[in-house]
Formats: C-alpha cells, sequence, structure tokens
C-alpha cells in the first residue's frame, strides 16, 4: 500500500469529497469541471484551455500509460499540447502508480510533482460528476490534511486567454501560403495540423493587431475562460471582415469570438462540453460526426445577424456547434477538429479551410 | 428518410445461429433476439429459423413465426419459398447464418425469390470472408494486414511457410470461430495442422505470426449514410497467438495511450466505410507493443461475440441498432436506449471497467489437449464489472465458476514446470501467474516468459502485496481498517479476507466469511451501487442497469424498502450441462414477475444472455452469483422475495446459507431443497416411501468399494457428490479401470469420500419435468431417452412425448412423482430422472428446481412450465392445463451438438458425463422426420454412399442388424472392421472389409479411407463404457471428426437416425411451422 497524505476536495456549495494526495502537495483552488474521455490525460492537462480549472476524470483508471517525455519537434512540444500543464488539479479515482508504455518517461505523479500540481485520488468521482452535473460546475480547491488552507477562486473572472496566449510573435514554416494564427491559449496539434499542411503560420498574441500584416488566411484558436473578456480580438476580427474577403476559420474559443464578432451573444453552460464522443451534426444534412470538445460557453445561435447561420448543431442538447458565414469564407467548430485528444473524424476541416486560402 | 426502404418491407426472415457450440454460443440468441424486437417495433411481419428450442428468440411472441428447422440453404431455402419475405437479415446468427446467406446468395434463391439483403451487402460479407478479396480490399486503402498467403495444397502451404519463415499460423477460409485453425513452429506441425484444416475448407492460409503482440479490437457501426462510430474498443489479456474466445479481456483497453486508441479507431472507420458495411462490424488488430505500428487480423462483417460484449460493456444495444440501421434508419434517427433522450449518434463513454474471462470445461474431455492457441475451446464466458481492474478480475474468476475465490487465497495448483506453464498457455494460466507470484518471480520474468503487458501484471502483482499484508494476521478482528478496505476495493471477497488470515486454521468457513462480513460492515465498509449508463453520468439516465463496486461513497439508485420486488438468480458462465436453458427460464421467470405486477430483478454476469439485457427486467445487477454478494443485493433491495430454481444449480447451491440469514426463498422451501441434493436424506427419503433406486454407497477406502462391487457386481457408476452434470463421474467395468479411475479422478479418503452406486445396463432413462404446488403435482412432461442409460441426461436424444413406454412404466412414474412431490413440499419446478426396465422403475437423480429441458417440453406442449411455476411461487391462483401431452399429434426431438472439432485430440465418445456444448429441438409428425429434422440440424448430413461400421460388442451388433440391413437394402456401401465384417457376412449383408490402424499392414486402411474422405458417414460403438478405449476406436472417432465426417457411437441413436434417413427423404421432410403443429 502507498503512503499518501489524506485530502479533501471541498466544493463551493460546502460538499466534501475525501481523497489521497498523489501530486504537488499544495492547496489549489479553481473552477471544477468533468471529462468523460477515457483516454489523454497528458494531452489534457496540457490543454490551455483547462487554465484555472480543478479537471475531474469521470474514467476511473488514470496514469496507465505515463506520460511521455517533453520533446519538442520544430519548436513544438512532440507529446503535449502546450509547454506545461495547465490544469490546477486533478481529480481521479483509481491511480496507477505503476505504468507500462513505450513510450512513456515517468509516471502521472511524477509530472504532477515536477510541475507542481496538485492530484488527488480515491474519490467517488461518478457521485462527484453527478454532482456537478445536477449543480453546475462550480468552484473548489483541494486541501491536504494538515497543510495549509487556500481561498476560493473563480477563474472565471480572470482574462485567462491574456495568461495563456504567447506573449510575442512566433513563425512556423517560411513556405506556402500565410496563416495569421490569433494564439487565445492554442494546442499545439492545431499547429500541427496546419504546418503539415504546408502552410507558414504566424502565432500571434490574442490581443496583437494583426490586420496590417501580409497574409492569406486567419484562424482564431481555443481558449480558456469567458470569451466577454477578448473585446480586442473580437474587435481585430470585426475590423478583418470589414476590410478584407480571407477566409477565416476558428475553434472553440476562435467560434465563440467569430460568433461575437458576428454579433451573437455567447452564454455559460451548466457544466459545459468536456469529452471525446460529443455528436454533431451538420446543418441541413445527414453529416454526422463524434468530436472531441472542452468548453464551458456557448454561442446562443439565435442571436446571429442574417449573415450567419449555425454550421454545426449539437445531437444531444441542440447547442450550437459551430457557425458559417453565408456569402463569406468564414467558418467555425466549436468542437476540436485538431483531436488530440480525442476522435479524429473532423479534422477534415484544416483541409477546407487551406482550400479556400 | 427511413420510411422509403421500411415500406417496401413487410416481412423479414431472420437466420438463427442453431445450437450451441463451441465459437458460437448464446451471444447469438441475444443478437437474433434483439433485432426481431426492433423490427417488432416497426410493424413489420417476423419469420425465424432457429432449431435451437431452448433459446428466448424462439419463444411465442418473439417473432411472429418461428421454424423448428437446420439453417442450411437447403431448409432456408424453402422456408424462403413457403413464406416468401421481402428481406432476409444474415449477420444475427453468427457464422452459421452467414455462411447459409453467402449460399443461398451465390445459389440464386435469393434473387429468384426477390428477397432483398437487408443491411450489409453481400458482396461486402464476402470481401470479409475471403482471405485474398480481404487483403486486397485493404491494400485499395493502404490499411496493413497480415502478410498471408492462400494456398489449396499441403505442398503450396509447405513452401508458403518457408517463403514467410516460420513460426507460421494456418487459418481456415470461412470458419467459424478459427476452427481448424492453428500455430505451427516448424514443418512437422505444418504438416498436421495443413491436412486438417484443408478438410474443413478448401482454401487455407499460412500467415507470418506476430506472437507477443497486442490484440485490439473495435466494434464499429455505419449507416447507409455513412455516419460511423466506435461503440467500444477492448483489449486482450492475452497477446497476439490466443483467439480472442480463449483470452482474458477488458473494455476500454487500458495500455493504449490516445494517439494508439484514436489511431486504430480511425483505421477503423476507413475500413468499414471501405468495406460497405451497414450495420455492425468487428475489426481485429495486432498492435506493436514497441511502436505504433499495427496489423489488421480480421474483419467480421457481423455481429459476433464481442459485439454482444461491446453491448453488455457499454450498455449500447448493438444488434438492436444494426437492425435499425438495415432496414434502412439514419444513426441520427435513433435514440440513446439508456438515456431515452440523446441521440443513437454518439460513443459510450465509460466510468468502469469490465473483465471478461472465458470459462472452459476442458476437464470433462478425455485426451483433449490443454494448451491455448489460435483456435477456440472456451464454452462460455463471464463480464465482471468494477471501478478498478483488481476489482474487475478477482470479481471476474469467481465468477466463472470452477472453484476459485479470486487471483489469491485458492487451492494450491500443482505446477512441475512454472515457466513452461507461463510460456506455454493453458485454461489455468491466469493462476500460474499467481503461483509464480508467490514463488518469487518479478513482473520482469513473467512479462518475458508471457508477453502479458506489464501494467496488467502489476496490477496483479498488486493483489498479491495485499494478500501477503493480510496473511501477516492471524485473527479477522487484527485486520487493520485501512488494509480492509484497501482489500475490498481489490475485489477480495470475504472468504478470501478470512482464509489469508485465518489460513489452514479455517475449519468452519461460514463462520469465518461471517465475521468478516460483521466486522466490515461495522466500519462501514460495504459496496455500493452504480449505473451503468453510457455517459458516465454526463446526462440524466433512468437507468436500471447495475453494478456493486467497493470504489464509492453513494448509491446511485434510491431504494423503496416496500417489498415489491422479487429478485430471480440467474445461472452464470454458460458451461457443459448448463447453458441457454437456463436463461431462457430466467426470462420467462422475470416475464412473470413484470406481468403479476411485482419489479422483476435479476442478478447474473453472463454476457451472452437475454436475460442480462437490462430491457428484460426493472433492475439488473450484472454482479456476481456468491452468497455475499447475492446478499449485498438482499440488504439493499429488501425484496418480497427470492427464486432460486429456475438458474441452474448455482441458484439451488445458495439456499441453505441464504436461508440461515432468513433470506425468504419462494417455492420449495431450503430444507426441502437439501433433502433432495443431500444423498444421504433423499436415499433415505425413498427408503421409506417404497421408492426403488439403484443400490449406492459413500465409501472412503479402496476395500470399501471392492466389498460393496462384491455385491452389486459391475459395472458400477463412481463419482463424487453435490456436483451438477456429473463431473469427474465415470462407469468401470472392472479392477483394472476402477483402480485407474480413482487414481486419476478421485482422491479416495475420509474427507473426500466417493460414492459408487449399481450401474444397470440396457435400461430406459426416462425424465419428468413438472410444476407442484404444496406438494401437488400441477403439470408434468414425461420424456425418453433413445439411448440406453449410461449416456449422460445432457448428451442423450430425447423424445417427448414418448413414444415406446408401457403404460404401466407412465403410471408408476407419475405415482412416484406424486409421493415425492408431497415428501419435499415442492412448490415450484423439478426434475427427476428414472431409470426403467421391464416395468421397475428406480429413480436416480431429483433436482427441485427447473432441468434442462423445460423450455423444450413447454414448447412442444405449448404450456408455459415456467410460467406457472413463478406463479405458484409467488402464491397467485392457477389454472391446471387442461391439455396433457397424450394429447400431442406429433412429436420433438432434442438432440445434442458436440464441439469435438474444436477440442483437439479429445475422443468423441459418449458416457456418463456429459459432453455436448448445445442441443436443439424439432418436431415432426413422427419419431423419425422429428429425428432426422433434429440430426440435420445438429450439423449431420444424409451419407450419399460410403458407410464405416464398427459396431462393437456382440449384443450392439446385434441391435444395429435391422438398421445394416435396410442401409444396403437402400444401396449404401457398407464397410466394416473384423468383428464387425464377420457379423455381417454371416447375416447375409455384404460388405467390404477394411483394417483396423493396429493393422498396419493391410489393405484398405479404415483411417485412410477417413483421411481420403471415401467415407460419409462413421458409426463407431466403443465395446464398453469406459472412457479408456482402445487406441484404434479412438483413432477411428477421431479422425471422422478432425476430417469433419458425421459420427455417431451409441447403437441406439445409430439405429434410429439411420432408420430415419432410410425411410424419409430430404424433400418429404415438412416445412411447417411451430404454430402450425396443433
Amino acid at each position: 500500500m502507498h503512503n499518501l497524505k489524506r485530502a479533501s476536495l471541498i466544493l463551493d456549495d460546502g460538499t466534501v469529497f475525501r481523497g489521497k494526495s498523489f501530486g504537488y502537495e499544495k492547496p489549489v483552488a479553481g473552477e471544477v469541471v468533468f471529462n468523460t474521455a477515457m483516454s489523454g490525460y497528458p494531452e489534457s492537462l496540457t490543454d490551455p484551455s483547462y487554465e484555472g480549472q480543478i479537471l475531474v476524470f469521470t474514467y476511473p483508471l488514470i496514469g496507465n500509460y505515463g506520460v511521455p517525455a517533453r520533446d519538442t519537434v520544430q519548436n513544438l512540444s512532440a507529446y503535449y499540447e502546450s509547454e506545461k500543464i495547465h490544469v490546477e488539479a486533478i481529480v481521479i479515482s483509481d491511480y496507477s502508480f505503476e505504468y507500462s508504455h513505450w513510450n512513456a518517461d515517468k509516471s502521472l505523479a511524477q509530472w504532477l510533482q515536477e510541475e507542481h500540481i496538485a492530484g488527488i485520488c480515491d474519490i467517488d468521482t461518478r457521485a462527484l460528476t453527478k454532482h456537478l452535473r445536477e449543480r453546475g460546475s462550480m468552484k473548489g480547491k483541494i486541501i491536504i490534511d494538515g497543510g495549509e488552507e487556500i481561498d476560493w477562486v473563480d477563474p472565471n473572472i480572470y482574462n485567462l486567454v491574456a495568461r495563456v496566449s504567447c506573449k510575442e510573435v512566433i513563425e512556423y514554416g517560411n513556405s506556402g501560403k500565410r496563416v495569421v494564427l490569433v494564439d487565445c491559449g492554442v494546442k499545439h496539434n492545431i499547429l500541427r495540423c496546419l504546418i503539415r499542411r504546408g502552410v507558414t503560420v504566424i502565432r500571434v498574441p490574442w490581443d496583437y493587431d494583426f490586420t496590417g500584416l501580409s497574409y492569406d488566411g486567419l484562424f482564431i484558436s481555443n481558449g480558456p475562460g469567458d470569451p466577454t473578456l477578448c473585446d480586442a480580438t473580437v474587435e481585430h476580427i470585426r475590423k478583418t471582415m470589414q476590410d478584407t474577403c480571407k477566409p477565416i476559420f476558428g475553434i472553440c474559443m476562435g467560434n465563440q469570438l467569430l460568433s461575437r464578432a458576428g454579433g451573437a451573444q455567447i452564454y455559460k453552460l451548466k457544466y459545459g462540453h468536456r469529452s471525446h464522443n460529443q455528436p454533431v451534426r451538420q446543418v441541413g444534412t445527414n453529416r454526422c460526426f463524434i468530436t472531441s470538445q472542452n468548453h464551458g460557453f456557448a454561442v446562443d445561435s439565435t442571436t446571429l445577424n442574417d449573415d450567419w447561420s449555425p454550421l454545426f448543431v449539437n445531437m444531444n442538447d441542440n447547442t450550437n456547434e459551430g457557425i458559417r458565414h453565408k456569402t463569406k469564407p468564414y467558418f467555425s467548430a466549436q468542437f476540436h477538429p485538431e483531436a488530440s485528444s480525442g476522435p479524429t473524424d473532423t479534422e477534415f476541416l484544416f483541409d477546407e479551410f487551406i482550400k479556400l486560402l | 428518410m427511413a420510411q422509403e426502404t421500411t415500406q417496401k418491407i413487410k416481412k423479414v426472415l431472420l437466420l438463427g445461429s442453431g445450437a450451441l457450440k463451441i465459437g458460437e454460443a448464446g451471444e447469438f440468441d441475444y443478437s437474433g433476439s434483439q433485432a426481431l424486437k426492433a423490427l417488432k417495433e416497426e410493424g413489420i411481419y417476423t419469420v425465424l429459423i432457429n432449431p435451437n428450442i431452448a433459446t428466448v428468440q424462439t419463444s411465442e411472441g418473439v417473432a411472429d413465426k418461428i421454424y423448428f428447422l437446420p439453417v442450411t440453404p437447403y431448409f432456408v431455402g424453402r422456408v424462403i419459398e413457403k413464406e416468401r419475405p421481402d428481406g432476409i437479415l444474415l449477420s444475427f446468427g453468427g457464422q452459421t447464418a452467414l455462411n447459409c446467406g453467402v449460399s443461398l446468395y451465390e445459389n440464386g434463391t435469393l434473387e429468384k425469390y426477390n428477397v432483398q439483403v437487408l443491411g450489409t451487402p453481400v458482396q461486402a460479407i464476402m470481401d470479409t470472408e475471403d482471405r485474398e478479396l480481404f487483403v486486397k480490399k485493404l491494400d485499395e486503402i493502404d490499411v496493413k494486414t497480415i502478410k498471408s498467403i492462400a494456398v489449396t495444397t499441403i505442398d503450396d502451404a509447405r513452401r508458403a511457410a518457408q517463403e514467410l519463415g516460420y513460426p507460421v499460423i494456418i487459418r481456415a477460409a470461412y470458419a467459424l470461430g478459427g476452427l481448424g485453425s492453428g500455430f505451427c513452429d516448424n514443418e512437422e506441425q505444418l504438416l498436421t495442422i495443413g491436412e486438417k484444416a484443408l478438410s474443413f475448407s478448401a482454401q487455407i492460409l499460412i500467415e507470418k505470426s506476430l506472437k507477443g503482440w497486442k490484440e485490439i479490437e473495435y466494434e464499429v457501426v455505419r449507416d447507409r449514410y455513412d455516419n460511423c462510430i466506435t461503440v467500444c474498443n477492448m483489449e486482450n489479456f492475452d497477446p497476439l497467438g490466443i483467439h480472442t474466445g480463449e483470452s482474458i479481456v477488458v473494455a476500454p483497453s487500458q495500455t493504449l495511450s490516445n494517439n494508439d486508441y484514436h489511431k486504430l479507431r480511425e483505421l477503423s472507420i476507413r475500413i468499414i466505410r471501405h468495406i460497405g458495411i451497414v450495420g455492425e462490424c468487428n475489426v481485429q488488430y495486432a498492435y506493436d507493443p514497441e511502436s505504433e505500428d499495427y496489423r489488421v487480423i480480421e474483419v467480421n462483417a457481423r455481429l459476433s461475440r464481442s459485439s454482444a460484449l461491446a453491448s453488455k460493456a457499454t450498455g449500447y444495444p448493438l444488434a438492436f441498432v444494426a437492425a435499425k440501421l438495415g432496414l434502412g434508419y439514419g444513426l441520427f434517427e435513433l435514440k440513446n436506449s439508456v438515456t431515452k433522450e440523446t441521440s443513437a449518434f454518439f460513443e459510450p463513454a465509460l466510468d468502469y471497467i469490465v473483465c471478461k474471462i472465458p470459462r472452459w470445461d476442458l476437464g470433462k474431455f478425455q485426451g483433449v489437449d490443454r494448451e491455448l492457441g489460435s483456435s477456440m475451446k472456451s464454452v462460455g464466458e463471464v463480464m465482471a464489472i468494477g471501478r478498478s481492474f483488481e476489482e474487475a478480475i478477482q470479481k471476474g474468476l469467481r465468477m466463472i465458476g470452477q472453484g476459485m475465490h479470486g487471483f489469491v487465497e485458492n487451492k494450491e495448483l500443482v505446477i512441475p514446470d512454472i515457466d513452461k506453464a507461463l510460456h506455454d498457455p493453458t485454461d489455468k494460466r491466469i493462476f500460474v501467474i499467481s503461483k509464480a507470484f508467490r514463488q518469487g518471480y518479478t513482473v520482469e520474468q513473467i512479462h518475458e516468459l508471457t508477453k502479458i503487458d506489464r501494467w496488467f501484471l502489476q496490477k496483479l502483482y498488486g493483489i498479491i502485496e495485499t494478500a501477503n499484508a493480510i496473511e501477516s494476521y492471524n485473527r479477522i478482528a487484527d485486520v487493520p481498517e485501512e488494509l480492509l478496505r484497501e482489500a475490498k476495493k481489490q475485489g477480495f471477497s470475504d472468504f478470501q479476507i478470512a482464509r489469508a488470515c485465518l489460513k489452514q486454521n479455517m475449519i468452519d468457513t461460514e463462520t469465518a466469511i461471517i465475521e468478516v462480513r460483521n466486522r466490515r460492515k461495522s466500519l462501514g465498509i460495504v459496496p455500493v451501487v452504480k449505473q451503468i449508463d453510457t455517459l458516465a453520468a454526463e446526462y440524466p439516465a433512468q437507468t436500471n442497469y447495475l453494478y456493486l463496486t467497493y470504489h464509492g461513497i453513494e448509491n446511485d439508485v434510491e431504494y423503496k424498502g416496500d417489498r415489491r420486488s422479487v429478485i430471480v438468480l440467474g445461472s452464470g458462465a454458460y458451461r457443459i450441462g448448463s447453458s441457454v436453458e437456463f436463461d431462457w427460464c430466467s426470462v420467462n421467470a422475470l416475464n412473470t414477475v413484470r406481468k403479476e405486477g411485482w419489479r422483476s430483478v435479476m442478478i447474473n454476469y453472463n454476457p451472452e444472455t437475454v436475460s442480462t439485457d437490462y430491457d428484460m427486467c426493472d433492475r439488473l445487477y450484472f454482479d456476481e452469483l456468491s452468497f455475499e454478494r447475492v446478499m449485498d443485493i438482499i440488504e439493499l433491495e429488501n425484496p418480497h422475495g427470492v427464486i432460486l430454481s429456475v438458474g441452474g444449480q448455482i441458484p439451488n447451491n445458495l439456499s441453505t446459507r441464504l436461508d440461515g440469514q432468513n433470506v425468504r426463498i419462494l417455492g420449495t422451501s431450503a430444507t426441502d431443497i437439501d433433502h433432495a441434493e443431500d444423498r444421504h436424506k433423499f436415499s433415505s427419503m425413498l427408503d421409506e416411501l417404497g421408492i426403488d433406486q439403484p443400490r449406492w454407497r459413500e465409501l472412503t477406502s479402496l476395500s470399501d468399494i471392492y466389498e460393496f462391487v462384491d455385491e452389486v457386481g459391475y459395472p458400477v457408476l463412481v463419482r463424487p457428490s453435490y456436483v451438477l452434470s456429473g463431473a469427474a463421474m465415470n462407469v468401470c467395468s472392472n479392477n483394472t479401470e476402477l483402480e485407474m479411475f480413482l487414481k486419476l479422478a478421485a482422491n479416495v479418503s475420509k474427507q473426500h469420500p466417493v460414492v459408487v452406486s449399481e450401474f444397470i445396463q440396457n435400461a430406459k432413462e426416462i425424465e419428468m419435468d413438472a410444476v407442484a404446488r404444496d406438494g401437488e403435482i400441477q403439470l408434468y412432461a414425461i420424456s425418453e431417452h433413445i439411448e440406453f442409460a449410461g449416456v449422460h441426461s445432457g448428451d442423450a436424444t430425447i423424445q417427448f412425448p414418448p413414444q415406446k413406454l408401457y403404460v404401466e412404466t407412465v403410471r408408476r412414474i407419475k405415482k412416484v412423482t406424486g409421493q415425492i412431490a408431497k415428501a419435499l413440499h415442492i412448490s415450484g419446478p423439478f426434475n427427476i430422472q428414472f431409470l426403467a426396465k421391464n416395468n421397475d422403475i428406480k429413480v436416480i437423480e431429483c433436482n427441485l428446481r427447473a432441468s434442462r429441458s423445460f423450455p423444450f417440453v413447454s414448447k412442444v406442449l405449448k404450456i408455459n412450465f415456467i410460467e406457472l411455476a413463478t406463479k405458484i411461487m409467488l402464491g397467485l391462483p392457477i389454472e391446471k392445463p387442461a391439455k396433457n401431452e397424450f394429447d400431442l399429434d406429433y412429436v420433438g426431438i432434442k438432440a445434442s451438438q458436440f464441439s469435438f472439432s474444436r477440442l483437439q485430440k479429445a475422443d468423441p465418445v459418449l458416457g456418463v458425463d456429459m459432453s455436448s456444448t448445445g442441443e436443439v429441438g424439432c418436431i415432426g409428425y413422427d419419431t423419425s422426420e422429428a429425428i432426422l429434422k433434429s440430426m440435420l440440424s445438429v450439423g449431420y448430413t444424409i451419407p450419399k454412399k460410403n458407410i464405416l461400421l464398427s459396431t462393437g460388442s456382440a449384443k450392439q451388433k446385434a441391435d444395429l442388424l435391422e438398421a445394416a440391413h435396410q442401409l444396403h437394402e437402400h444401396g449404401y456401401n457398407l464397410y466394416a472392421t473384423g468383428g464387425s465384417h464377420q457379423f455381417l457376412t454371416d447375416n447375409g449383408i455384404p460388405a467390404v472389409k477394411v483394417y483396423w490402424p493396429s493393422e498396419s499392414d493391410k489393405e484398405p486402411q479404415a483411417l485412410q479411407m477417413i483421411h481420403d474422405k471415401k467415407i460419409d458417414f462413421v458409426v463407431n460403438i466403443p465395446k464398453n463404457l469406459t472412457a479408456t478405449e482402445l487406441d484404434n476406436g479412438y483413432k477411428i472417432r477421431r479422425a471422422a471428426i478432425d476430417f469433419n465426417i458425421p459420427l455417431i457411437t451409441n447403437t441406439r441413436l445409430a439405429a434410429a437416425f439411420i432408420d430415419a434417413f432410410c425411410n424419409i427423404s430430404l424433400d418429404e421432410i415438412q416445412i411447417k411451422s411451430w404454430d402450425e403443429y396443433k
């Protein structure tokens, strides 16, 4: 048996779940959200969209295949979705102390400790998930028995995008068409998906005024938190759409920002979509896709102005999953066509974007 | 959209899979039942062909018309001619239905009668079944397959193997469950296996072996709009090299990273699209443990064992959805049947792990090869659900029901060479791993020998560590709370904890278990109930699909405590002696409970069954049928009562212990059950009632046995007590046999007494299936065996109603049954087996539960015995049925299905120990017609020309004389070995003399004729009833099996079959549905 310190996950509504600390021993606070994916914890932990969140895995066995090495290929992480872990902490049921995979470099616990991230295990994650489903995502904190206290944190009041976006312009590749990528917290696999298709990517900070740059297409990335805090980006998108007719593709936060630029309202979902099995349907067709998702906010597609129409819709709860401009080459997806982690069914959207350039 | 297709389709024919056999078992009853339900929902008229009378799908109301006929192109063609269906479904009846469908397509029958194949087109099926086409097809989309060379001769096979380099694997094309397949490390093995495979299939494939790679499967669904999902992936615990049906399997995969998982998922979707499946298919991969390299092993373009498992593992009803897609629906038009709100176009998210473990019964076969490989030998499987791997696997190891308590704390195994036992897997390997750990082997060493992924081994080692920790205590009260909790989370049973503590001092098991139970309950260590909801709690679901775990703090369901639920205990893993018939009984009990206004609750863990379909009851606990778990559930449910008498022997065996905890048992009381089960109590009761039984004695030494044999004379039946289907029973005809058997199979001592009974030869065996209330018979069915006593009742061919019993015998049987029912105060179903010689009857066995033949007699008589029995157990009034078996104008024959072809080296001889894996039941206007239908249904064919006879003892030869005459008159060429040849010649029947293998210098050789396929039918009667049969007979019998030539080893059955096919031709067999027999 492993000697682990006891710890508690305390929710905003007073509910306490008792477990054991297997990560870095420090108190943490954030928004508690759950993800129902059954694989892909290294990708999820490094996904900048989880910034500020305490992530609950509903799949009980976590850590089985360890964590791959921190390698970089062409200035991008080889196996992660960013340079570091972004979640505040993880909550799981059955941690696998031993791991086995040819590509593993260390255990999940070692990684958490190296990156000073808390982890709590032996939690009834199903009971916790049901609680979050009924009451909605809420603030929470993890306190180690005998350790320090910490104050509540609501990450959604902060501009998390500003926190995770790159601080300066980075260019990848030097041939083919030029795509400006607005980094709201971009996952590296989006960059990989674009670069693999032979374009030059100019990655710019979220509030960077790219309108003066020379480019062929615009990409708006995913990112954490509340999209209503990213007015600067929305302004730049609007300006581009007024001045030019260059293709635009947005993913996740990118969908929300493009929608805002198209006049739509955004609202917060009760507990969001975080999973690998979200069904979406292309509006007006019989084409359906299984998608990977990670978002807490959604577009109210009834508020889109007349130039726009919904492109995809969620088949479970009918929420918006993407929009398109009726006449211009602008479109976006609320889900993650770049997957990583998750199903790869919609990667063709990158091809469609490239075709438009 | 679906409307346009369904409007044309008004009547659909569904092909079942026939008798249960190794490689094709209960999963197809489940698939077919689901498909029929889906069609019914659309208002489509359904016609079902399936001779398996014990299935749920062949019950009233499931299909509109049911034919108990062979699923062969000939009979299906005739049914099509008569019924003129608009559409046909081929993918719900396993390989049997698929092969039959392909034949009907190829011979033009489907086109001739304008029958549309619904779902996957036949061409797509053929593309996946023919290896060469398959490889070519996947080459087109750059998907890697295992390099293989198709050959049709043994010489080409040798050349191919040389080219690929050993080790190679041989596969037979168009074969179910890897029949005729095998690994070859050298040329010698190649010749043996190759020749056999060529006898099953004109084309065989030689492939490079990828032993040691991971084996991963995906269940993929596609609709006609090209929308695809993968419902589930599964990972084999055992690496490639062991057939997936022989492998421990977990779902979802545990050692795959996101890249691994989605790489294979993406390939699966690319494959299903390119092949053009509409419905469901299964894709199997070999996956390199050291990189992302892969090979596609095969694609099954139909519902399979794995798809049934995936349905149960995820709650996604694959067969139901596949049937709807076959009618033209899109996935987006269907709802998730668990949440009822969300779409059926989604991929289930599990928040638990399932573990499937195969159940083998190799111990029942003489001489069988116990090593596992690329061909399937297991007869059943279990699925265990937990929230950790340790919890699931320990549950599962108990569920397989072979006396194991989990991964640790089992009876010590004797393994002479652990390295070898790890390297060359047998049915015991998981327990060898346990033993190896205990002897100090490391994870690394075991990994090297087994190639099992280290992750699984590390988890298993964790169980060993916990066991060691508990073993450092000697009193249950001393085990610390934290350790106790940890052990329960790792799936330790109370028994395991008690044994770990008390070790050899555990004398009173029951008390020790209760002590553990009470201690952990006082510490609040109790399991919680969780739902399987397909979406990992993301959406609310009113699901009634439940399991128990120690990894949790709250129950997902609320308990009303209103005592309005009735718990029905299911039958567990299918095994020889207990299979689909008890599933039918369980389902009918559940239906009745529900219909009568109670909440029906099922406990069972067999993924192949209909009773574990969450639609069948108000609450399904997919969990153990152990005393501990059943008590956990009873304490939560607080039921009105528990029904133990419809799930075979497992629930029946719990009666005394449950009664000890004051659980209310519905029906016959635990005390009376014990009086029937306990040999001594039952025997003295019969003595008191003046009912005759074969003389028997329980003995503890060889000298006592000899003394008893002197009294009753040989042959004698030797067996241990309290077992189902006579495990380890044997008949001994002389001292040598007796000593040999006792040395090999039984360990005679004070602790292990042996029961020896007189064995009466040439006696009829009669079954009495009945239902009583308060000791009064309400309903009964008497059936007679075609074979004389000595063939296990589960292997015998049974005729109902009896055609050749004296009225006097019937009257006496009724009377004795009445006396026993009264003495045991029976309320519910029961079965008594009798011996009858002249008019003397003797009782040989009595079970106070439903028997194997309940569905058969219920369906032939058309009175549901279980419905009536359940009403009685619920205390409801019933009307005594007016009809009885003597009113019937037709005959039912139940025939057994054997799977010897899969059990390499096993002697295909019948005896007192059961060896059949399934059965069929067919109806005809006389015995001959019913016999012929049923024998054709279990794979026999009417011989064309040449018949080989070697007919045993003088008496047996004489018994077959009439049959031999008939064969001669009908123009058959008879070939006979020495004595039989002499006998035939002496009686004026011409026959060609052939020689035994031992007479190797003479021609013609019987064995050679079989090898050359010159023989169409073999009758080989062993001289005595013991299994130590002479080498000659064994070789002939085994060759018949290996070369796929029909074989009968029983005089009476051979005579009946010969009589049938000599008197009726195929064309004379009537194509009548069940309801046409009135």
